[in-house]
């Protein structure tokens, strides 16, 4: 491994191949925080030069935790098929992202892949990608997954209805509900954030999530997002759940700080699989988001796009039915604007799915970050292009509740219109049925009248 | 060639242009440049007639209330959706136009946001620190930029500001209020002198009065622990502007803590929060604020010691 490189005459010696894989990042205020970013333009690229020449042996080698101190580097290690990772080692970053973009290499080739390499691999070729490599590679790559229907589909883009409420009133609740059915969203999911975390309030909102579903026979999954054990216990009191949710961190010390460990995790799933109400095999939800693990101090001197890519590796040991990245909500400390919200939309969504799992993005900003509405909409048009599996669905983009905004119920469907796009299958001919889309999936004059449900 | 040479071999041009639209595009198509050219005539005589009307304004689209607004076209229950509306404040019954937003909704979420995004990035004004007496201190951020990006330097001082503080508040105050612009300086501007007054008030009736009042530009909430550490005060008070929504911009919090100092947990802080107009009003949250400070001094503790 050489970690030293001359540009422009200049030579560049970086100390470990952990500060050539921050410094190589594209520019992020968190990188900075964290004291870990490229000082200058050149040294950005010069890190970037000396990567590209690292082998995939050497980033398996040099996990971002060591193994002995993190069980996520150990659920990513453990989970490498050997046999896979043995055609792979040699080749070099550079060898590695030019074969992924190669006309020759197909979705099926990459999935297989994704099976043989860690989260550190994945980090790193993705560094090495400009906006338009990671959409062209990520294009390329179609993920699916079952819970009650199948999401990922080609031909498709879901949504997640998100009615959040501030004050989890169940009729303010199910208004922005009936709405965002006559847009078409909620295929992905119907799916509450509560402000009230108590079991008795995840079982009420889960128990008027079946209602709605069984009384106009809507093919999607439901889930509130309560903290992992609280859903948990909805479950065990007889909530009808499908899913369970919960955001995770790249290090076993940033999970800690969400108050749960992998075991948690398994036994939610077991839990779910065996008295939830989904067909399943994939009942997992996980959200994400560059920065999170710096705001907890459990960054381990990584920098947030690794450590990202090792939020996804630990996603896939649980078979997710879908994990979004959250990609603006976190501030400009972490990502400043605009521009770094949109090249880490790009980069989460590339990363996994080269991890082999079904992602969606929450295009967003919040009011103190130099973004506005228009800079989601460009990012939601890029991922859409990239193949991407859902977008969450709000009144006109405006969380009351979370207080910041992201893709409202009419930018799915205008994407769906704009690029020949439908729901799920089943979700899409009941849309038809319901006579709030036509054939092609585009709305109707019936589109965004709740009182239609009432 | 002169100007009107030119013009007319421009004119020439497109007439050339234009004639040959129509075999561009196809056989199949046959575009008539006659009517174009007698609307763009109309269009000019129009241009000549436009008069602008010194009375008129257009109605301020931010006093609509969203709550009773309602544009869906041909709904089948007009007042059952009003009365669901009623039960959230999301932006519902909005309608579309296409797959998209009617104008005039787009138009409101762009001007909350505008109002949002001008809380965060305009500065607390000189004449009302000046106004209100307060003195000025900045924590170690150079900029609103280096602000937005270092929560680590919104929390500290340099060694002049830190004198200025020391001259201002004494060795051990009893209790100090500071003014922190945050995340808002509407939320400041808008709260702060009904705040100040009513929290005064009440410290009064227990007999305590307060230092000079500090106003610190570009401050995060651990910029009193800093305060806290060189004054030794026994409990501060700090005014700060929260991060805005779309619902209203002027929100502020109060973040009460006894003895702060540097690596206080942040449980160990009392907050009283979404102090604005439709939250808890600025004079309501300067009387519980006051409560909570003589609370703090006879209890020697703040935040979840509290309970």
């Amino acid at each position: 491994m050489i970690l030293k490189t001359q540009l422009f005459g200049h030579t560049y010696e970086f100390k470990s191949l952990k500060e050539v894989m921050a410094k190589a990042n594209e520019e992020k205020s968190g990188d900075k925080l964290a004291g870990l970013a490229a000082e200058s333009a050149e040294e950005r690229v010069a890190a970037k030069v000396v990567l590209a020449n690292v082998t995939l042996e050497d980033l398996r080698n040099n996990p971002a935790v060591p193994y002995e101190m993190d069980e996520v580097t150990r659920i990513i290690q453990d989970d490498v098929n050997e046999k896979i990772y043995n055609e792979f080692k040699h080749m070099t970053v550079a060898e590695f992202r030019e074969w992924i973009l190669d006309e020759k290499t197909t979705g099926a080739d990459i999935r297989r892949a994704s099976r043989g390499i860690t989260s550190e691999i994945v980090a790193a070729v993705a560094k090495l990608m400009s906006n338009m490599d990671l959409i062209y590679g990520a294009s390329k790559i179609r993920i699916t997954a079952h819970c009650n229907t199948t999401i990922g589909e080609p031909g498709t883009l879901s949504s997640r209805l998100q009615p959040n409420h501030p004050t989890d009133d169940p009729d303010g609740i199910m208004a922005s509900l009936l709405e965002g059915l006559t847009y078409g969203a909620g295929d992905a999911l119907l799916g509450l954030n509560p402000v009230d975390d108590s079991t008795e309030s995840v079982v009420r909102v889960l128990k008027r999530f079946e209602e709605i579903k069984q009384k106009f026979k809507i093919p999607t999954q439901t889930c509130v997002l309560a903290h992992v054990t609280t859903q948990m216990d909805a479950i065990r009191k007889g909530a009808p759940t499908d899913l369970i949710f919960q955001s995770i961190a790249g290090s076993e010390k940033g999970n800690e700080a969400f108050g749960f460990n992998a075991a948690t995790i398994e036994e939610a799933r077991q839990l779910v699989l065996s008295e939830g109400t989904a067909e399943g095999p994939n009942v997992m939800y996980f959200e994400t988001g560059q920065g999170s693990e710096l705001s907890s101090e459990a960054h381990h001197d990584t920098d947030q796009v690794t450590m990202e890519a090792r939020c996804y590796g630990f996603a896939k040991r649980f078979q997710p039915f879908i994990v979004n990245t959250v990609v603006g909500f976190i501030g400009p400390e972490y990502l400043y604007d605009g521009r770094q919200v949109s090249r880490a939309g790009l980069e989460d969504h590339f990363m996994g799915k080269l991890t082999g799992i079904s992602m969606g993005c929450d295009a967003c900003y919040t009011n103190h970050m130099k973004a506005d509405q228009n800079s989601i909409e460009d990012l939601s048009v890029l991922l859409t292009t990239a193949g991407c599996n859902y977008f969450m669905g709000i009144p006109h983009g405006d969380d009351v509740m979370l207080n910041y905004q992201t893709t409202g119920y009419h930018e799915t469907a205008a994407l769906r219109e704009m690029f020949g796009l439908t729901a799920i299958k089943p979700f899409h001919e009941w849309l038809v049925k319901m006579g709030f889309v036509d054939e092609r999936g585009r709305l109707t004059e019936k589109a965004g009248d709740a009182s239609i449900l009432f | 060639m002169n100007e009107q040479d030119l013009r007319k071999m421009v004119e020439q041009l497109v007439e050339q242009m234009i004639s040959k639209e129509p075999s561009v595009v196809g056989s199949d198509v046959t575009i008539s440049t006659t009517p174009a050219a007698s609307t763009v005539k109309a269009a000019s005589n129009e241009t000549k007639t436009t008069t602008i009307d010194p009375n008129g304004c257009i109605p301020d689209i931010t006093k609509i209330d969203i709550k009773k607004q309602f544009l869906v076209e041909h709904a089948k229950d007009k007042e059952g959706y009003l009365a669901m509306k009623a039960k959230t404040p999301a932006r519902l019954g909005v309608g579309k136009a296409g797959a998209r937003y009617k104008t005039i909704t787009m138009l409101r979420v762009r001007a909350d946001h505008a109002a949002a995004q001008d809380a965060v990035f305009n500065d607390v004004s000189e004449e009302f620190i000046k106004k209100n007496n307060f003195v000025f201190v900045k924590t170690l951020c150079k900029d609103k930029d280096e602000y937005l990006t270092r929560p680590d330097l919104g929390r500290r001082f340099g060694p002049e500001e830190l004198e200025i503080i020391k001259k201002t508040c004494g060795n051990n105050p009893k209790v100090l209020l500071v003014v922190g612009d945050g995340l808002s300086s509407s939320a400041i501007e808008a709260n702060v002198e009904n705040a100040i007054p009513a929290i005064k008030q009440g410290l009064q009736m227990h007999g305590i009065t307060v230092p000079d009042i500090l106003f610190v530009k570009y401050a995060r909430v651990g910029a009193m622990d800093a305060i806290g550490e060189v004054t030794g005060a026994d409990v501060i008070c700090m005014l700060v502007g929260e991060r805005p929504g779309l619902v209203t911009a002027e929100s502020m919090s109060a973040y009460i803590a006894y003895k702060p100092k540097h690596g206080l947990p942040e449980a160990k802080r009392t907050v009283i929060s979404n102090i604005h107009k439709g939250g808890t009003t600025a004079v309501e949250a300067g009387a519980h604020a006051a409560e909570l400070i003589k609370t703090m001094l006879d209890k020697k503790a703040s935040g979840i010691d509290l309970k």
